[in-house]
């Protein structure tokens, strides 16, 4: 019997950090051996850590963690000679509303990631890794303790990694329950045990991270993707996607469509064909309304926006972002005023309240939201809801006031319809 | 105050971890595993904590209030989290909560009297694709159906 996965694949896929996932015991240091496993390591422990970099930044690898910061060059920022350590943290605080990929990586195959890691930790001279899990995950937290646990008793991970002299450490780390912690510098304070605020940037991790220290930090999809690069070189990974776009990337799709899932797809898919096809279309026959691109703090797109191809600069043409992955689909049916209520209520509840335009400003747009939804809402609620979000843009030490702020706006100017509509209602009623 | 073994264990391990003289780092990873073993975060484990960490005991206490899964008092035996984010909200995760305080008897982070449920609406769990989802103490349950929902509870109420 074939291995149940979470969603059955599509042969419209290109799997690369995805190709063990459907193998039996893909989870098992053995089988990883078996399917290329630190043939990459072993290539990289040749080479010297420019050259790492180098091949890094060829792939066109961008973080995938929301961001989408160039990998390569974000390598290299750490300053290697530095007389302090170098740390690497990976972000496994999976937490963007519609992101549900690392998950699969880890549960799937925790060795490609463990590999990764360890390449990283080759070119900016690194000893000692942080893998910081988001406390719902407990059952993976468990999971790659048994890995890490294998790869200490097989020689993958401590004193002389498969015999080549080089040295790392590697442990996971619990959260527990925030997602203000998925940003980097609130992880890096929550690694400290404090609470999750942002840091004032800069200094930038690179320089000065966890415990002062130079830090390394990606998202666990990122290093994913470090084993396959060196294995079959940058170039050949770029060559999947398009120019400055390299690779692939996990796609979770979720909402109104018949087959939900996680796919892998080249970075230029196009949007319809991943909704229409990888996805099996939207169900009863309904009509597309809209899509959230890359998790709920991506500008939402009107369904005559979504005919693109998707990668990061087409995504920024339009005026959104490629975000974390997550693809939120929305038929015809679905009420806005209903959605951007709900987007609010989990940014009002995650603003860790250090800076003072997003506490107070989700709060308001999310009682002004609630004001519509209950029948409540004025016409002029429609400009202050505009207004308000755009007064929160850049004010903020970390992205998520603009993560509230983004798809208000869009919402509120693409979906004016929708909030007319209360307004309609209301009249009837009087 | 002492633990069971195996948390001891995984404590001593944890305060290793980190740069020398780093051990507030273990803070959060002792809250979180502590909690599940006592039930609650009790004035005893935070001075516990801060003393393993080396810290004082509000540096321990000030992070509580910060992290959602941390709580003070003792939750049901089965903390039912129901998931109404967007993904979930698409799909009907709005009515399964609201089933989901129906079937319970319970609101928003109450416990029934008995101690055996408490419920929560969560917000996004990583479970998005295979919506809508819950979360029971640490186990995962996909595509999540009002039926469903009430067989698990049942079932769970049965095996007491």
């Amino acid at each position: 019997m074939a291995k149940q996965l979470f969603n059955e694949p599509s042969p419209l896929e290109t799997r690369v950090v995805s190709k063990n996932f459907a193998i039996e015991g893909s989870e098992t240091l053995d089988v990883y051996l078996a399917n290329d496993g630190y043939k990459a390591f072993r290539k990289a422990k040749e080479m010297t850590p420019e050259a790492i970099v180098e091949e890094v930044k060829t792939s066109g690898l961008r973080g995938r963690g929301g961001a989408g910061f160039p990998t390569g060059l974000k390598w290299s920022f750490v300053p290697r000679n530095s007389p302090k350590p170098r740390v690497i943290v990976i972000n496994a605080d999976e937490s963007e509303p519609g992101t549900c990929k690392d998950r699969l990586l880890m549960e799937y195959d925790p060795h490609q990631l463990i590999e990764g890691i360890l390449i990283a930790g080759l070119a900016v001279d690194a000893h000692k890794g942080y893998l910081y899990i988001r406390g719902e995950y407990r059952y993976l937290i468990e999971k790659m303790d048994r890995a890490i646990d294998e790869a200490y008793a097989k020689g993958y991970l401590g004193k002389n990694i498969a015999g080549t002299g080089f040295e790392f450490d590697l442990c996971t780390h619990s959260g527990a329950g925030a997602y203000e912690c998925g940003e980097e510098t609130a992880l890096l304070d929550s690694l400290e045990g404090k609470r999750g605020v942002p840091r004032m940037k800069p200094p930038f991790p690179a320089v000065a991270g966890a415990w002062a220290l130079p830090t390394l930090l990606n998202n666990v999809e990122t290093f994913s993707a470090v084993p396959a690069i060196i294995r079959d070189g940058g170039a050949a990974f770029a060559a999947l996607g398009t120019p400055k776009n390299g690779g692939t990337r996990l796609v979770c799709i979720s909402g109104h469509v018949n087959k939900p899932g996680v796919y892998e797809l080249p970075l230029g898919f196009p949007m319809m064909k991943a909704i229409n096809e990888v996805a099996g279309g939207i169900p009863g026959g309904k009509k597309l309304k809209a899509v959230v691109p890359g998790g709920s703090s991506c500008p939402i797109l009107r369904a005559e926006e979504c005919d693109i191809p998707m990668d990061y600069d087409t995504l920024a043409k339009v005026g959104s972002m490629l975000g974390s992955g997550g693809m939120v689909v929305l038929d015809e049916t679905t009420d806005m005023v209903r959605f951007a209520l709900r987007i609010m209520k989990f940014y009002a509840h995650e603003s860790c309240g250090w800076c003072i335009p997003c506490r107070e400003g989700t709060t308001w747009l999310k009682k002004i939201l609630q004001r519509f939804y209950e029948g409540q809402g004025r016409r002029e609620d429609i400009s202050l809801l505009g207004e308000l979000s755009k007064n929160m843009l850049g004010r903020t030490f970390c992205a998520l006031g603009d993560a509230a702020a983004l798809p208000t706006i869009s919402i509120v100017e693409k979906f004016t319809e929708d909030f007319e509509m209360y307004l309609a209602r209301q009249e009837v009623m009087v | 105050m002492t633990f069971s073994p195996q948390l001891e264990e995984r404590f001593a391990k944890m305060l290793t971890r980190y740069p020398e003289g780093r051990t507030r780092s273990a803070v959060v990873p002792m809250l979180i595993y502590g909690q599940d073993e006592v039930g609650a975060v009790t004035k005893e484990l935070i001075e516990e904590i801060a003393r393993r960490c080396k810290v004082t005991p509000l540096q321990v206490d000030e992070v509580v209030g910060y992290y959602s899964m941390l709580h003070r008092k003792p939750q049901g035996k089965f903390h039912v989290q129901v998931c109404t984010n967007i993904s979930c909200q698409l799909v009907g995760g709005e009515e399964l909560y609201e089933h989901a305080k129906k079937k319970l008897g319970l609101g928003h982070k109450e416990t029934s009297p008995d101690g055996l449920f408490s419920l929560e609406e969560v917000e996004c769990m990583g479970a998005c694709s295979w919506a809508p989802a819950v979360e029971i103490n640490y186990d995962f349950h996909h595509f999540v159906t009002p039926e469903k929902l009430d067989q698990l509870i049942d079932g769970l109420r049965k095996a007491q």
